[in-house]
C-alpha cells in the first residue's frame, strides 16, 4: 500500500511523513566509517590472526591467505562497528569514546547498523566460499560472541565480562590456523589461551585509570564494582597466569629455545609490573603503573607472537612460502 | 486560487554533497576490489583447469 494511498500529502517534507520516522541526510565521512571499524583494535586482530596462519602445518596459497586476514579484519570491523552501535548511549558518557562517530552526530545508528550487519554477513560468507567453512564458522562465531555475549549481555551486567568477553578477542589466531589447516589443534588452543589470559590484565589496567568514566556511564568494571585494591590483586594474578600460559607453546615443543627465553623475560616483566601496580602506595602513582603496564601488555602481546612466528615448527612457514612456486 | 509550491524536502550542503561522494567513490573502488579478488581467486583455485571445462 502507498503512501498516496493512505491518505499521506505529498506536498510535505518527507521526514513529516513516515509515521513520524525523521528521516535525515548523512553527514558521514569515509573517515567515520573507519573509524567504526575499530582499527587499532583491528591490526592487532590481523597480526595475531597471520601469525596463526603462518605456523599451522602445511601451506596455503598466499591469495588464499590474503583472502582469509582480509575476511578477518573485515569481521573485525563488523563487530566493532556493531558494538559502536548498541553501545552509543555509554560511550557519549565516556570521555574516550564520546568522540566516536555515532555519540559525534556524524553517523546514524541506523547507518552504523547496516554497514556493520552488511560487512559482517560479507566476510563470513566470503570467507566460506573463498577459503574455508571451518574458518568461516570461527568467524561468525567471533562477531556473534563478541556483539551479544560480551556487548549486549556481559558488559552492562558483571565486573567479569572482560574475562568472559575475552574469548571474542582470543579467537583470530584459532580463524587464521584453520584458515591454513580447515581445522582447530591443540597448537591453535594454545594461541587462544594466551590472548585469553592477557586480556584481563590488560584491560583492567586501562579501567583502572579511566574509572571515573565507567562509573558515570553505569559499566560494571572491576574496578567500579570491586574497588582498585581488589582490581590490583586480581590484575597480579590474571599476569601470574598469563606468564604461565605463555611458556606453554615452547614446554609443548610446539615452540623452540629462543622462544622460551623471550617469554619467559616478557612474563617476568609483566609480572613484575602488575607487582609494582599492586604496592603502588597512592593513587597518582597507581595510575602511572596502571599506563606502564597497559602500554606494556600491549607490547608483550606483540613480542610473544612476534617470536612465535621466527621460532616454531617451520613447516608452516616454509609451505607458506612455497605456495608462490608453480 | 493556486497550491503552494511543494518543498523541496531534504536539501544537501555542499559539505554533504562532498561526503555522499566520497562515500560513493569508496563504495565503487570497494566492488572494483572484490571483484578482482574474486578473479583472482578463482584463478588461484582452478588454475588452467578453468577453461577445461564442459560447456
Amino acid at each position: 500500500m502507498s503512501l498516496a494511498s493512505q491518505g499521506a500529502d505529498l506536498s510535505r517534507p518527507i521526514e513529516a511523513e513516515l509515521a513520524g520516522v525523521r528521516l535525515q541526510p548523512s553527514s558521514a565521512d569515509v573517515a567515520d566509517y573507519v573509524a567504526l571499524m575499530k582499527p587499532r583494535v583491528m591490526s592487532l586482530v590481523v597480526f595475531t590472526a597471520l601469525v596463526g596462519l603462518l605456523i599451522a602445518p602445511g601451506h596455503v596459497h598466499p591469495v588464499i591467505g590474503f583472502t582469509a586476514l582480509l575476511c578477518i579484519a573485515v569481521g573485525a570491523g563488523a563487530a566493532g562497528t556493531l558494538n559502536m552501535w548498541f553501545d552509543a548511549d555509554i560511550d557519549a558518557k565516556m570521555v574516550r569514546t564520546a568522540r566516536r562517530p555515532i555519540p559525534a552526530g556524524r553517523v546514524l545508528p541506523g547507518e552504523a547498523l547496516a554497514f556493520g550487519l552488511t560487512i559482517g554477513a560479507g566476510a563470513v560468507v566470503v570467507l566460506g566460499l573463498l577459503v574455508n567453512l571451518v574458518a568461516a564458522a570461527l568467524l561468525a562465531f567471533t562477531i556473534f560472541f563478541y556483539v551479544a555475549v560480551y556487548t549486549m549481555w556481559l558488559k552492562r551486567s558483571t565486573p567479569q565480562n572482560i574475562v568472559i568477553g575475552g574469548a571474542a578477542g582470543a579467537f583470530p589466531p584459532m580463524i587464521g590456523w584453520a584458515a591454513a589447516t580447515g581445522g582447530v589443534s591443540l597448537e591453535s588452543v594454545l594461541l587462544f589461551l594466551i590472548i585469553f589470559a592477557w586480556t584481563p590484565p590488560h584491560f583492567w589496567a586501562l579501567a583502572l585509570y579511566r574509572t571515573k568514566d565507567y562509573a558515570r556511564a553505569g559499566v560494571p568494571m572491576l574496578p567500579v564494582v570491586a574497588g582498585t585494591v581488589e582490581t590490583r590483586r586480581q590484575i597480579l594474578l590474571y599476569s601470574l597466569i598469563l606468564a604461565a600460559i605463555g611458556l606453554a607453546p615452547a614446554l609443548l615443543q610446539f615452540a623452540g629455545g629462543a622462544y622460551l627465553i623471550v617469554a619467559s623475560v616478557m612474563g617476568v616483566l609483566m609480572v613484575a609490573l602488575a607487582w609494582c601496580l599492586k604496592i603502588a602506595p597512592d593513587a597518582e602513582v597507581m595510575e602511572q603503573q596502571a599506563k606502564r603496564l597497559f602500554a606494556f601488555s600491549i607490547l608483550y602481546l606483540f613480542v610473544l607472537f612476534a617470536v612465535l612466528l621466527t621460532d616454531h615448527d617451520r613447516a608452516g612457514m616454509l609451505g607458506w612460502i612455497s605456495g608462490f612456486g608453480p | 486560487m493556486t497550491d503552494p509550491a511543494p518543498e523541496n524536502g531534504i536539501v544537501l550542503t555542499e559539505e554533504q554533497k562532498r561526503r555522499r561522494r566520497a562515500r560513493s567513490i569508496a563504495i565503487a573502488l570497494t566492488l572494483g576490489a572484490l571483484v578482482l579478488l574474486f578473479y583472482v581467486v578463482t584463478i588461484v583455485k582452478l588454475g588452467p583447469g578453468v577453461l577445461r571445462r564442459p560447456l
